[in-house]
């Protein structure tokens, strides 16, 4: 198939082959699972059971509260220890509502929904039991997917885009789920063309992963409408505007959304978790998550129940060979710092990394030479060292006229950097600063309408 | 200020490449040229060479000593080498020892801390200090001589290399003209370009360097195969030396072809002077030079007709260094108003329409 070019990228170097060819390892039960009640864009989830309930796998632990929201199930079987607040894997450091549970080792089903069958379920039907599952975009958005499947009402909508770019290196997650799960990811992606109403499926992977593309193809079979399409491996490919101009050729309005142009994007793993639902009934209760990094001491992929410690998964593989220079959640490119391995395994990780000091060389920062490498590389068409200087005097304004908003922080000027400023650290400042300040002008606005109708009020009620 | 944010930020992967890498990387696609150069004009030229550099990095090191900057980290980024380098390669070869100094003196401190430093310059030190030195003395910035190769029967021995250098020697019995001076004196005296051409041998001889000129100019081979080398390392892009080299030989070609009595051709224009050291070398100095294609495609399209304009109507036969001292003038306007098209908006700025193949 022919792919449209996209603008700028980095070649990053992968790093992949620490676990590329480690299949899936199960993890032994953990001996408290900690489950946040927010593992979403949205509006957290409501708990509905209370301290010492016995609770079973699969049931329903806290419900979605509002139209953007997901529900919350328990991964196991066993009693509820505590719900309070505990750290959470987001880069702030602050705790969030948890439910922490003890297993009783029997890992018992509660009683699940019937499966759907995708000749006869209606498309509402699937986004329906999408949105039970508490299913929520798994490639680390974790937008709840529901509201993305139900798109089809108000976007005039013509393909979809399955993501398996998995462009950041170290991670091999994605990888992983479609050569070992490639015919259950291609079901879940039938449910989600039902549930869009397209008839266009394009399951889109980097050039770098031969054994996923030959598996998925498989599954995929001929004649389905779905098309498993290689992509060229150049980081950020796995951006889905970017991923949507490469395959359809269509670029995504600044102001817009992929679904404007017809095209929904999903992460791979996120059909596999929609396969799960319909066809098994099974909510979204555990992932593949990637250990890697060389401070640890045999990376490799794990399924892990949801609320898992990350130190259980370093425990299973033997833990750490030195103290890491840098722990992380999520890749290398735009994962977030960790402060500790204590955080819980949620829907959206797909990666835990231990890097050693030799994998993030020392770098001093040096003035900008305006070599212009991070204009070449980046995939919105900015001038990177333009706004970083405007950032560096305070001039949010200024930034924002030549399109700071247009960042999408993916960190590609920040690796190719000779002088080694980190750039994106400048950028996700000022974006902060922005939003203040929009904030800042929302609430003038608000204050004025609210002052004008008293003021109308007042008026009225005088004689 | 940059300096105060923590150094780890992510991306927690980083590219190998670093300021000196690139620095370096320059340098060596200099090696060739500015080797053939040496071995062309023999001691007296090796002796200012070596000059100009050690006096650069002792002028580096003062200034940043009274900037107060970490002195190892920032001398030690090949930066003020490699000013020093261009600087000594567009110099008369056997100059006398104090315009090496003085050229590298105004080419760092003024040409470069004076503005804040690495990457704060407006205009390309090098080229500042070759015009000052130009407009100062124009006798010693002038006084070319014909290339004696090391080790041939007239060449100067160290010992009168010593002597050239610093002022015991006489170097008139070696003089000769740059073909772009001859031409220009011939023409302005009522001749035509084939007087001013006449002797200077052709085009091959023109390529291999073997003409009077500045150090290390001449040979436009060993100075192209640089070129490439950078640009095949991405330490520069095309933009710029094509579009300078493609303008100078558009602009010269019709002139030429108007009156080829008064205006020499491009191949003259392109290799009897500067012109590739320029477009290849100095005019992609990544901080003085357009950051965007199309930026650097109009900055080397109006280098190229500005050494043109320089070259036959100003009083110079060499105007590559003015030509770049202009173009690095309006540098930050380029920047300003030729930016790439941000994704997802037009030209102007706002959203695209929604538009599907």
């Amino acid at each position: 198939m022919n792919i449209f070019g996209i603008r700028g990228g980095a070649k990053v170097s992968g790093r992949k082959e620490l676990t590329a060819e480690t299949p899936v390892e199960k993890l032994p039960m953990p001996r408290l699972l900690h489950v946040p009640l927010q593992q979403h864009v949205g509006s957290p989830a409501v708990p509905i059971v209370s301290v010492g309930s016995r609770v079973k796998k699969g049931q329903l632990i806290a419900e979605s509260k509002g139209a953007v929201s997901a529900p919350v199930h328990a991964p196991t079987s066993g009693f509820v220890t505590r719900i309070g607040n505990h750290l959470a894997p987001h880069p702030s450091g602050l705790p969030v509502l948890t439910l922490s549970m003890e297993p009783d080792g029997r890992d018992e089903w509660c009683k699940l929904p019937e499966p759907l069958e995708l000749e006869t379920a209606s498309p509402k039907e699937i986004a329906e039991r999408v949105s039970e599952a508490g299913v929520v975009g798994m490639g680390g958005a974790a937008f709840p997917s529901a509201v993305k499947l139900s798109m089809g009402d108000k976007y005039d909508l013509d393909s979809l885009i399955l993501n398996g770019a998995e462009c950041e290196p170290y991670l091999t997650c994605d990888d992983r789920l479609m050569r070992e799960r490639a015919d259950e990811t291609i079901i879940g992606t039938r449910y989600m063309m039902k549930a869009l109403g397209v008839s266009k499926a394009y399951i889109a992977i980097e050039d770098n992963k031969p054994a996923s593309f030959k598996s998925m193809q498989v599954a995929a079979g001929e004649n389905s409408g779905i098309e498993v399409v290689y992509v060229p491996a150049r980081y950020p490919m796995g951006s889905s505007a970017h991923l949507v101009q490469a395959i359809t050729g269509r670029e995504t309005p600044a102001s817009g959304r992929t679904a404007d142009l017809g095209v929904i994007v999903n992460n791979v793993a996120t059909a596999f978790a929609v396969y799960e639902a319909c066809k098994l009934g099974r909510p979204l209760i555990s992932r593949i998550v990637t250990l890697s990094g060389e401070a640890v001491k045999r990376p490799a992929n794990y399924e892990v129940l949801v609320g898992t410690p990350a130190s259980d998964l370093m425990k299973q593989s033997g833990g750490l060979i030195e103290e890491p220079k840098q722990l992380l959640m999520g890749g290398p490119m735009m994962g977030q710092p960790l402060p500790n391995l204590d955080i819980p395994i949620v829907k959206g990780t797909s990666g835990i990394l231990a890097l050693r000091g030799t994998e993030i060389p020392e770098q001093n920062i040096m003035p900008c030479i305006g070599c212009g490498s991070c204009v070449t590389v980046c995939p919105a068409g900015l001038l990177p060292m333009e706004m970083m200087n405007r950032l560096d005097h305070e001039d949010v304004d200024g930034a924002d006229e030549i399109g700071l908003r247009d960042c999408i922080s993916c960190g590609s000027c920040n690796y190719v950097c000779p002088s080694h400023i980190p750039l994106v650290q400048f950028f996700n400042y000022g974006k902060g600063r922005l939003k203040e300040q929009d904030t800042d002008k929302a609430r003038h606005v608000k204050i004025k309408v609210l002052t004008e109708a008293r003021e109308k009020r007042l008026e009225k009620r005088a004689p | 200020m940059i300096n105060a944010i923590p150094e780890m930020s992510g991306p927690y992967v980083r590219k190998e490449k670093s300021v000196t890498r690139t620095m370096t990387l320059v340098m060596l696609a200099l090696v060739p040229a500015t080797a053939y150069g040496l071995y062309l004009y023999g001691w007296p030229a090796i002796i200012l060479f070596t000059i100009a550099i050690t006096s650069a990095l002792l002028f580096e090191i003062l200034s940043l000593l009274i900037a107060k900057k970490p002195v190892v980290r920032f001398a030690s980024d090949g930066s003020a080498m490699l000013t020093a380098w261009l600087l000594a390669i567009s110099l008369p070869p056997w100059a006398p020892w104090w315009v090496a100094v003085l050229g590298s003196a105004i080419a760092i401190v003024i040409g470069k801390h004076v503005f804040g430093g690495l990457g704060q310059n407006v205009f390309n030190p090098a080229m500042v200090g070759r015009v000052v030195l130009l407009l100062s003395f124009p006798l010693e910035m002038t006084a070319f001589v014909n290339p004696i190769p090391l080790f041939s029967a007239d060449a100067p021995t160290f010992l009168q290399g010593v002597q050239i250098v610093f002022g015991g020697m006489s170097i008139d019995a070696y003089t000769g003209a740059t073909v772009l001076d001859s031409v220009k004196v011939a023409v302005g005296h009522g001749g035509v370009v084939q007087d001013g051409i006449a002797g200077q041998r052709n085009l091959g001889s023109w390529l291999a360097g073997n003409n009077a000129g500045s150090m290390a100019e001449g040979a436009d081979v060993l100075l192209l195969l640089g070129g490439i080398l950078l640009i095949f390392t991405r330490v520069i892009r095309w933009f710029i030396p094509v579009s300078t080299l493609l303008s100078l030989a558009a602009v010269a070609t019709v002139f030429n072809w108007v009156d080829p009595a008064t205006y020499p051709d491009a191949s003259i224009h392109l290799f009897t002077g500067s012109a590739v050291l320029g477009a290849f070398f100095i005019a992609t100095d990544p901080v003085t030079s357009p950051t965007s294609p199309k930026g650097q495609l109009f900055f080397g399209a109006s280098l190229g007709a500005l050494i043109y304009v320089i070259r036959t109507w100003a009083q110079y036969p060499e105007g590559m260094s003015f030509a770049i001292l202009l173009m690095n003038a309006v540098t930050p306007l380029i920047n300003r108003y030729m930016r790439p098209r941000i994704f997802g908006r037009t030209n102007k700025g706002d959203p695209l329409g929604l538009s599907r193949q």
